[in-house]
């Protein structure tokens, strides 16, 4: 198993690590015991997402998602943001290891769920936009 | 920028001294041991003298070891032969630990698919198998214990020449997997009641490719490889001469050095224990005494082990861990499951196993590096932030 070298560029120097004060959209998907945790903070001005932060526990392959993913949704309007497949976040980092697929997956749902959680506390139901969000709360879902 | 190599418990460079000792058998002491003419009987002198040195090191006799490819060889073979030769007596029960190495876990659950049953004792929580629990689980089916010397991941040192008596008392077959042992800890397999052990020649400064199983005399394994004669018509195949000739120079060096080496070797360990040991939310795995010189396991919360295995790496330090990513499954280690931990826990392993190459200069330099890729990898981590949480809330 081998890392690509954009995987590794984004491994080793993670863009948007941290979290956003006043974001308005929180979502966080994954558990220890499957070894991924990811959190996305969304900060929403006019349906645009203008800034996303992450804090990631997990390998490199989900530290580098999180990174490709929250550059590939900022400054997106969130209907642009929710049409983001965990094969574009895979396509971006010129590939991942067939055992890592489940990281690019988390990577889109952990956005959903933070834009879920945006249109929550906005007092809208997120899943006729947003759809069903996919939680890794047992082993059989990390393995998609 | 300084490179690291701590992960010997996964191979070793092969020593300088041995590349000289085999590279004659490459190029014009290449002949065939089976060959009559001069050449030929070069290269079966230098095997003989090879095997000999190997049961030198081991307390054994020549004509009790038998040149493997390695050491998942020499343990299929010890594992599935004795269990062959149970099996014509009716004896299909093996009894085994839960921290076998894979190579005896997958034999064994080979067999369990042939109809053996097998045991797997617990280690508690210190990843040491009790005498106690391997009596109570031999019956009268049973025709083989094996159980590791050495734990691969948390050094552990198992009980053998205990569980070797017990086994010969009840009359049972018992192997060791001791291919992490070999050459850093004394190892006698008369005085041990041993029956089979394997090694593995990569683990010392031999190359790779090579490894040995001891089969005590008398104890008749059906063959591992039909075809020839070599390895008294056992294990066919023409020898590989240059990986013996290194075999048997590494085993020499490493027994001849046992005792210094294993003093170093432990000091430098335990410096770095001590040293790892002051970042908070970290707990050592496995034994703190009895396990090998080199070994150093920790788990550190909150962070993933492959995350900070790869960390290392950047710095120029190679290292292993146990989590779930770094071993091509979604389960940690199950090493480290069956000492107790959680798997969020084990997830967050570090592995560092330390040679005689290794300086004070090599510790001092991970132990400026790590802290500061855990600080970083924790600052990052939301599982670390949810333990913090649970801090407070307590507090």
């Amino acid at each position: 198993m081998e890392y690509s070298k954009k995987v590794m560029e984004h491994f080793e120097s993670p863009h948007n690590v941290g979290t956003i004060e006043d974001a308005n959209g929180i979502g966080e998907i994954g558990n220890a015991k499957c070894g991924d945790i990811m959190k996305m903070y969304l900060k929403i001005e006019n349906d645009i997402i203008v800034d996303a932060k992450f804090k990631t526990y997990g390998c490199a392959s989900a530290i580098a998602t999180s990174s490709i993913a929250t550059d590939m949704i900022k400054g997106q309007p969130l209907k642009e943001a929710l049409k983001l497949t965990n094969k574009a976040v895979v396509e971006a980092l010129d590939g991942l290891p067939a055992v890592k697929i489940h990281c690019s997956v988390l990577a889109e749902q952990a956005i959903k769920a933070a834009i879920a959680d945006y249109y929550k506390r906005q007092g809208i139901d997120p899943e006729p936009i947003v759809g069903k969000i996919e939680d890794c709360d047992d082993h059989a879902s990390c393995s998609i | 920028m300084r490179t690291v190599y701590a992960d010997n418990a996964a191979t070793t460079p092969v020593s300088q001294h041995v590349v000289d000792e085999i590279l004659p058998y490459f190029t014009e002491h290449f002949g065939n041991p089976s060959s009559l003419y001069t050449i030929g009987q070069t290269a079966h002198r230098a095997v003989t003298k090879a095997r000999q040195q190997v049961a030198d090191a081991l307390g054994a006799e020549q004509s009790e070891i038998y040149f493997t490819s390695g050491g998942s060889e020499a343990d299929n073979w010890a594992i599935r032969g004795a269990a062959a030769l149970g099996a014509k007596k009716g004896k299909k029960h093996i009894i085994t630990s839960k921290i076998e190495h894979h190579a005896v876990l997958h034999t064994c659950a080979a067999l369990e698919k042939q109809g053996f049953t097998v045991t797997y004792l617990d280690v508690y929580e210190n990843g040491i198998v009790k005498v106690e629990d391997v009596e109570k689980a031999i019956t009268d089916d049973t025709c083989l214990v094996t159980i590791m010397y050495a734990n691969n991941e948390i050094g552990t040192i198992q009980p053998i020449a205990e569980i070797g008596k017990l086994c010969h008392e009840k009359g049972v077959l018992f192997h060791t997997d001791a291919v992490q042992a070999v050459g850093h800890v004394k190892i006698n397999v008369k005085e041990q009641n041993i029956d089979m052990l394997s090694l593995s020649g990569h683990k010392f400064h031999a190359p790779k490719g090579i490894g040995a199983l001891y089969c005590k005399k008398g104890l008749r394994l059906p063959n591992l490889i039909e075809g020839g004669a070599q390895e008294s018509g056992r294990r066919a195949g023409t020898e590989n001469v240059p990986g013996i000739v290194g075999l048997g120079v590494a085993i020499t060096d490493m027994v001849s050095h046992i005792d210094e080496n294993a003093k170093k070797v432990s000091a430098l360990r335990d410096r770095l224990f001590e040293g790892a040991s002051k970042i908070s939310h970290s707990r050592i795995n496995g034994d703190r005494e009895r396990r090998l010189p080199g070994n150093f396991s920790m788990c550190f919360e909150g962070v993933e082990g492959e995350s900070l295995l790869l960390m290392l790496d950047a710095k120029g330090i190679s290292a292993s861990s146990g989590s779930a990513c770094t071993s091509g499954s979604l389960d940690p280690s199950h090493v480290l499951l069956a000492i107790g931990l959680p798997h969020e826990v084990a997830h967050g392993s570090l592995r560092l196993s330390i040679s005689e190459n290794n300086t004070e200069e090599d510790i001092d330099y991970i132990l400026e590096v790590l802290p500061p890729i855990i600080k970083r990898l924790r600052d990052m981590s939301p599982l670390w932030d949810h333990i913090m949480e649970r801090e407070n809330n307590k507090a």
